[in-house]
């Protein structure tokens, strides 16, 4: 008889608590599921709500004030004006040439991150899987300034691009680009072409993400079934490959559209003199003090990307996320 | 798409693949080299010399120390802070399903999803009305607010797979609450917590947008780097500190990737 | 003597789902019991409400004569062995093993050899030192089974225990499990969804349904008697035969069951008994079902194979012995 035999002398079937606070704590969540998920959630819930809901309504709020002209004080009465000055041709202009660079980094991020998100998906195995995935991982993660920087010194007049350019007696292929009317410049580093550069190499990573995992989910046997009915490798591609690969896609596009309607370094930096959304909003409300005009700055982004999601939602693009 | 039996990668996609992996890499390897260049005026490629003296300068210097000192203790407490809001969510959320929960996902999403310069000129905003002076605790609550969703990210993939029988078969094995607590849901979720702070660390160590607008007077060190972008004054030392923080920023991101390599993936579209 | 569990109309509601509906139920010590049904029948619910990982709606549930409403898991002397296990990823066999001596803050020596001898009883001795994941399905599941007898608890609960494993595997647990049982004495609780394994495992066999219990019984009680056309039509492949038939060929009109092996089939176009036509053959060994449609009613009969057989399209007459036919409790 084995010394796991049943007990049939007597021992409870209702064993006593452990006791003591911790016991009674214990008990008490047991009973009571729902007030303790209550409980949990509170702290997380109280600081985004107050601190980062409070603060987007605030600014909100301040989009509806308006700026006297005289004093430069902030005039807190409802108003539209504010939203009225968006529409002055400075203002628009500085709308259209943001969201304009945002798309054309977005199809290029999407158009150099393709290759790269597509090879890790279906060739790459094992360790070359895993140094693919850190090969993204950390230029994604690692700092935004640095990778900045590291374009300030590519792109200087002294710098290796030039320098390369010059050793491949390319000199006059950049001058020539740099003459053209718009993207060209004094050099690369104070034209839009410099700045579009910066902009798809930090923004870049974030396409690759979501773009491999939707195309690591079109299984291998439909790629077969395409060829097996007769289509040519490039007819896959565009009419299975690709569709299926969408989704992630425009997940990617969410990232860089956003990311690169935002930022008011980049810009800053690389760039011409000419305003983007950020240095507008950077501009308004430090400086000039204008705050009421730099929210409803901010109101323009947000704007976009709520019809942007949406349509992104509509494309089923979330489950790529 | 795993696996591929008969078809090799074409070469033009893989000639693709490469350049774009090298247009990634080569930039931040530049910095690396540029650390040593004995240039002081411009950024002279290739370098005239080769030199390690600007470490020691750098090393000398007391603003670098101080800002980096102050984003050390910035980046601590935002974690540890996203530490606790991050993974209470988490658990919340993977736990039960209860009306709500989709928009308390989004509520933690959201700092990430909207340009970093509308969280930045909220906060400031909500600060002036609210006429709150700024200080190291202003620069917190920004990045501990953005910090969350990195921690919640890796938490809640985590207690995904953790499956919901095994806190069952500890309570029913005798375990409380706590002991549970202690004995399996910490072990079970403690490198994805481990894993997501370091990247709630890294993120909060690089920020620089939410922080202009948060920061006041004190420099942290992206701070101090923006300076330096915008008006060069040391050029060197700005190489050497550029590639101390791409150094410092890389280990946290590789430790967190062996820590949860097996299963969930870090999450890189948190950031 | 006091049953081990007892349920007094007990229910467990989820909003508008009756998952579990005034179910009354008495399990005696030491007994091995099954709790049988489809999926979402309420069986694996009752199975919950007793290791305290449920709350009744509304009802009594006691163990051991102990009132069990209220009381956390933690403190029910029950163990449960989890459909998928459950064994925690982080721990060895052995701390496994150990985790509820751990808890109750047995000293580190006495809690490893109640370990030890608990592996050796589920014939895994020396298996202590590996982890989990590197163990086979059914070692994993004897690992379960360690983990909570260790305990001595004076319940065992087993949910779907042999769900995960294949055939061969199955057939040689029930036969462990059930000796295991006699052995130790302990009361256990099974839940399964496979009429097969209730019947030859357990001592009673609940059969439940939509929440509520059709029939309790021992194994030949359910599978010679059905009370109801469900319990006929879930345990085993008895012919259920509408009250017309009955009428009919039984003289009663009130459902009733039939066992295939129960009707003979003669190969005659007319005479005294049921008429119908051979649909189908199916060969299962040392004997044969055939399909038979007798005037729109589906029948199957069970033949020796190495008899005369029909062939399909035949007609035949069936017969049966009236008193091998089945008068259900259930109206008709």
């Amino acid at each position: 008889m084995s010394a796991l035999a049943a007990d049939r002398t007597g021992a409870p079937a209702i064993l006593a608590g452990r006791g003591g606070v911790f016991g009674a704590m214990s008990d008490w969540v047991w009973r009571h599921p729902r007030m303790f998920l209550f409980l949990m959630l509170t702290p997380p819930v109280l600081w985004l709500g107050i601190i980062y809901i409070g603060s987007l309504f605030a600014l909100l709020l301040q989009s509806f004030f308006s700026i006297d002209e005289f004093s430069g004080l902030i005039n807190r009465e409802f108003t539209l004006k504010t939203y009225g000055e968006l529409f002055l041709p400075q203002n628009v202009d500085i709308v259209v040439r943001t969201v304009l660079m945002a798309a054309l980094v977005t199809i290029a991020s999407a158009i150099v991150a393709f290759p790269i998100a597509y090879y890790a998906a279906r060739y790459a195995k094992g360790k070359w899987k895993a140094a693919f995935y850190l090969g993204v991982m950390l230029p994604l993660w690692s700092s935004y300034l640095v990778k900045v920087y590291a374009w300030k010194l590519i792109l200087a007049k002294e710098g290796i691009l030039n320098w390369f350019l010059a050793k491949l007696h390319l000199t006059w292929l950049l001058d020539a680009w740099l003459a053209l009317p718009i993207v060209g410049g004094n050099s690369l580093s104070v034209s839009y072409t410099g700045t579009f550069l910066v902009f798809v190499y930090v923004w870049m990573p974030f396409m690759i993400v979501p773009m491999q995992a939707a195309l690591e989910r079109v299984p291998g046997n439909l790629i077969e079934a395409s060829a097996d009915l007769g289509a040519a490798p490039r007819q896959t591609f565009r009419n299975v490959i690709l569709p299926l690969a969408m989704p992630g896609v425009i997940a990617g596009s969410i990232f860089t559209f956003s990311l690169t309607m935002g930022d008011y370094i980049i810009p800053q930096i690389i760039g011409t003199s000419r305003l983007f959304i950020g240095q507008a909003v950077y501009a308004h409300q430090g400086t000039a003090g204008n705050i009421p005009l730099a929210a409803a700055f901010t109101v323009v982004p947000i704007v976009v990307m709520g019809f942007y999601l949406w349509f992104a939602k509509r494309q089923g693009a979330f489950d790529a996320l | 798409m795993s696996s591929d039996r008969s078809q090799r990668a074409p070469v033009g996609l893989k000639v693709a693949a490469a350049a774009g992996l090298l247009f990634l890499h080569l930039p931040i390897l530049i910095i690396f080299v540029y650390a040593f260049t004995t240039e002081e005026k411009s950024y002279v490629w290739p370098p005239p010399g080769f030199t390690t003296q600007w470490f020691a300068v750098t090393w000398n210097r007391p603003d670098v120390w101080e800002a980096l000192t102050l984003s050390v203790q910035v980046a601590a407490i935002s974690t540890v802070i996203a530490l606790v809001l991050g993974t209470l969510c988490a658990a919340a959320i993977s736990g039960t399903s209860f009306f709500g929960r989709e928009t308390i996902s989004l509520l933690v999403i959201l700092p990430i999803a909207l340009p970093g310069i509308i969280t930045g000129i909220a906060l400031r905003s909500a600060f002036s009305l609210a006429e709150i002076p700024f200080s190291f605790w202003t620069i917190v609550l920004g990045h501990a607010t953005f910090c969350v969703v990195v921690v919640y990210n890796n938490a809640v993939a985590r207690f995904r797979r953790t499956s919901g029988s095994m806190i069952e078969a500890s309570m029913d094995l005798g375990a409380d609450a706590f002991q549970t607590f202690r004995h399996v849901i910490l072990p079970n979720i403690g490198t994805a917590l481990v894993a997501g702070g370091m990247l709630a660390f890294a993120l909060s160590f690089d920020e620089v947008i939410v922080t202009t607008f948060t920061a006041g007077q004190q420099q942290t060190l992206p701070i101090w780097m923006l300076e330096e972008l915008v008006r060069p004054r040391q050029r060197p030392v700005t190489n050497v500190v550029a590639m101390v923080v791409v150094i410092v920023t890389f280990l946290p991101i590789l430790a967190a990737y062996y820590l949860t390599r097996d299963g969930d993936q870090i999450a890189g579209a948190g950031k | 003597m006091t049953p081990a569990v007892s349920f007094t109309k007990v229910s467990r509601h989820f909003g508008a789902v009756r998952a579990v509906d005034a179910v009354d139920l008495e399990i005696a010590e030491g007994e091995f019991f099954a709790m049988l049904g489809p999926s979402g029948s309420g069986k694996t619910t009752c199975l919950r409400l007793i290791a305290g990982f449920e709350q009744p709606t509304s009802g009594r549930i006691e163990i051991f004569g102990e009132n069990a409403v209220g009381v956390p898991p933690y403190r029910r002397n029950v163990n449960t062995v989890f459909q998928d296990y459950a064994l925690f990823p982080h721990l060895n066999v052995a701390d496994n093993v150990a985790y509820g001596l751990m808890v109750k803050g047995v000293a580190r020596e006495e809690r490893s050899r109640a370990a030890e001898e608990a592996l050796a009883l589920v014939k895994l001795p020396g298996y202590g030192a590996r982890k989990p994941g590197q163990l086979s399905g059914g070692q994993r599941q004897r690992v379960a089974l360690a983990r909570a007898l260790v305990n001595k608890p004076r319940v065992l609960l087993l949910d779907e225990p042999l769900g995960a494993l294949d055939l061969k595997l199955r057939e040689q647990m029930q036969e462990e499990l059930k000796s295991l049982q006699k052995q130790l004495g302990i009361t256990f609780v099974f839940v399964t969804h496979d009429q097969g394994e209730a019947l030859s495992m357990a001592d009673r066999v609940a059969v439940f349904n939509d929440g509520k219990i059709m029939q309790i019984g021992s194994p030949q009680e359910i599978y010679r008697r059905p009370a109801t056309r469900f319990v006929a039509d879930f345990v085993g492949s008895s012919n259920i035969l509408p009250p017309d038939f009955m009428q009919r060929y039984a003289g009663q009109r009130r459902w009733g069951s039939l066992r295939p092996e129960h009707i003979r089939i003669l190969a005659q176009t007319s005479g005294d008994g049921v008429p119908a036509r051979v649909a189908a053959l199916s060969y299962l060994g040392a004997g044969t079902r055939v399909s038979l449609d007798a005037e729109g009613l589906r029948l199957h009969a069970v033949v020796d194979s190495g008899g005369a057989l029909p062939a399909p399209g035949d007609a035949v007459v069936l017969t049966f012995n009236r008193d091998h036919v089945h008068v259900m409790d259930e109206p008709a």
